[in-house]
């Protein structure tokens, strides 16, 4: 009696286990179908890479795919290293990498989409109103902990970076040519605007973050204030013109002259269509 | 067996549910020794607590000063967390009357179910400028003490209270017959024969502690640095993971496994060590 129960049982659960691998296996396949023939953008873009870019390539993507409702377009972030790496080998459609084009990256074709500056920022209160690249060079590595060895009150200085690995930290040791283990930093942070909520909270700190979120937040009455750097003035304006030091290009990326449904999506994302997206993120549209 | 068809299926489903349960944490164990493997080959376990700093892009390793933080914040939150949970329970039960009681113990669960990014929240615009205020620079070790015990209060405090209540009433009654105090019952009688519970509640604070984030993340500064202080900052191991894991490719990613796989053997430890003190009988 048992035997047979069980074994009725096994017979059940076998079915299912098949029926579910069957589903499970099956719909993928069927639904990676592509080439429509009524409309000539049909298709998959994967685009991985940069995690600055992910969020604006991402709504880029929901505005091409509502004017293209065949096309889906998957987005994952991973690092700017990942989008090279996964466009050379053809990982992905579409690399996303938020710095310049090292000279070894030839091989690639890269396409601007968007600038994005990152600038010093610190409390509202603070009356120091600008600092040379050596002051903020000395203040990041420990030879001054002082706001009065820069002009400031006598107080001790609260520095704040960016976690390793933060595209905004590459650029700012890039820039000032630090290393990382040489910052002798008293808070870590992570994203923009934690940044901008320590050193709100903090009339000590001084900090750095991207000039989207330091601009809309210090319009906003969050007391913040933008230092400029190398005498030009910390704003979005200025990195839409080049001028801004401390900026750098957003580009996306493709391991050969992009065709068909990618060179459809990489127009769009370079179009005027797609400016108010880009402001949306607090990065900067290039001029035309 | 029973002879019941129903029985023998309740007893498959439990054994199979009670596999599910042990295969996760085994699965999960794989899968940080699969993810950290490639580092600890080619860099070596010793690495991570010798290397001169924990700088990942640059291949220097060290995870001891995370280790410490972490410890340090854990130590302190359930020193003082343990006490006033207690307390509170005691208060709960013996003391206030049921008008007080049955709200108060409304809102600490309430309070339990408060998101740890709430806390966090409010650490870094209300908790962290005070402390800066005093001592500057403000996130430290000090802030994720605090924060972590007003977090892991609800869950001893919680736990105590329903491990109180598991006390039998002719204990309480035969004591009172005897003419002990209210105090005297409770530290003579109460706590030896809620002991396993109120230790149960221990290890549940404590996991809570180790394992949370976000919280941490946002008030303790991040610094990678053994604090020598309590207003120095400090980074611990979950906020090492939960900062660096987006950005992270290649080795620095499969250190940032290591750091989990230290964190899951803290875990284990604890959960050893908390079974020799009890001699096995945590549960029972």
């Amino acid at each position: 009696m048992k035997r047979c129960y069980d074994r009725f049982r096994l017979k059940k659960f076998t079915a299912l286990v098949a029926l579910s691998v069957a589903v499970f296996t099956g719909s993928p396949a069927s639904s990676e179908a592509q080439g429509n023939t009524a409309d000539q953008l049909a298709g998959k873009l994967v685009i991985t890479g940069a995690s600055t870019l992910a969020p604006l390539i991402a709504e880029i993507g929901k505005r091409f795919e509502s004017l293209h409702p065949t096309v889906r377009v998957n987005v994952q972030s991973g690092g700017s290293s990942r989008g090279v790496a996964d466009a050379r080998q053809g990982l992905a459609d579409i690399g996303m990498v938020s710095r310049a084009m090292k000279e070894d990256e030839r091989d690639l074709s890269a396409f601007p989409v968007a600038r994005d500056g990152v600038c010093p920022i610190l409390h509202q209160e603070n009356p120091v109103q600008a600092l040379t690249d050596e002051q903020i060079v000395a203040i990041y590595t420990g030879k001054i902990t002082n706001w009065k060895g820069v002009g400031g009150t006598d107080a001790p200085i609260t520095v704040v970076n960016k976690a390793e690995g933060r595209s905004t930290l590459e650029v700012f040791l890039q820039y000032f040519k630090l290393k990382n283990a040489e910052i002798k930093a008293q808070v870590v942070i992570g994203d923009n605007e934690q940044g901008v909520k320590t050193v709100a909270g903090n009339r000590n700190a001084i900090g750095y973050v991207s000039i989207g979120t330091a601009e809309y937040d210090a319009t906003h009455g969050v007391f913040i204030k933008l230092l400029p750097v190398g005498g030009v003035a910390a704003s979005t304006e200025s990195v839409r013109k080049g001028a801004f030091p401390l900026s750098r290009p957003l580009h996306i990326v493709t391991r050969t002259a992009p065709s068909g449904l990618t060179k459809a999506f990489i127009e769009y994302a370079q179009s005027k269509a797609v400016h108010d997206l880009i402001r949306e993120q607090y990065f900067v549209p290039l001029a035309n | 067996m029973s002879r019941w068809p129903i029985d023998r299926f309740l007893l498959w489903l439990l054994r199979g549910t009670a596999t599910i349960a042990g295969a996760i944490v085994l699965l999960i164990v794989t899968f940080l020794v699969m993810e950290s493997l490639p580092v600890l080959q080619h860099v070596g376990i010793s690495r991570f607590f010798t290397d001169p700093s924990w700088h990942p892009t640059e291949r220097l390793y060290n995870l001891t000063p995370m280790l410490w933080g972490t410890l340090f914040a854990m130590v302190g939150s359930v020193l003082i967390a343990t006490p006033l949970g207690i307390l509170s329970a005691v208060f709960c039960r013996y003391y206030a009357p049921p008008a007080v009681a049955r709200p108060y113990r409304k809102l600490i669960e309430l309070l339990a179910g408060i998101p740890s990014v709430v806390y966090g929240f409010w650490g870094l615009v209300v908790l962290v400028p005070l402390i800066g205020s005093i001592h500057p620079p403000g996130p430290s070790l000090l802030a994720g003490i605090i924060i972590l015990t007003i977090m892991i209060l609800p869950t001893i405090a919680l736990v105590a209270d329903a491990s109180l209540a598991n006390v039998p009433q002719q204990y309480v009654r035969g004591a009172a017959a005897l003419g002990l105090s209210r105090w005297g019952i409770i530290q003579g009688v109460v706590f030896p024969a809620a002991k396993s519970g109120l230790l149960t509640g221990v290890i549940l604070e404590t996991g809570r502690a180790i394992g949370e984030t976000m919280a941490i993340l946002m008030v303790c500064g991040n610094v990678v640095q053994t604090p020598h202080s309590l207003f120095d900052p400090i980074r611990t191991l979950t906020a090492n993971i939960a900062l660096e894991m987006a950005y992270a490719l290649g080795d620095h990613r499969a250190a940032l496994f290591v750091s989990g796989l230290v964190l899951m053997a803290m875990i284990a430890a604890l959960v050893a060590a908390a079974e020799w003190i009890s001699h096995g009988r945590i549960y029972g």
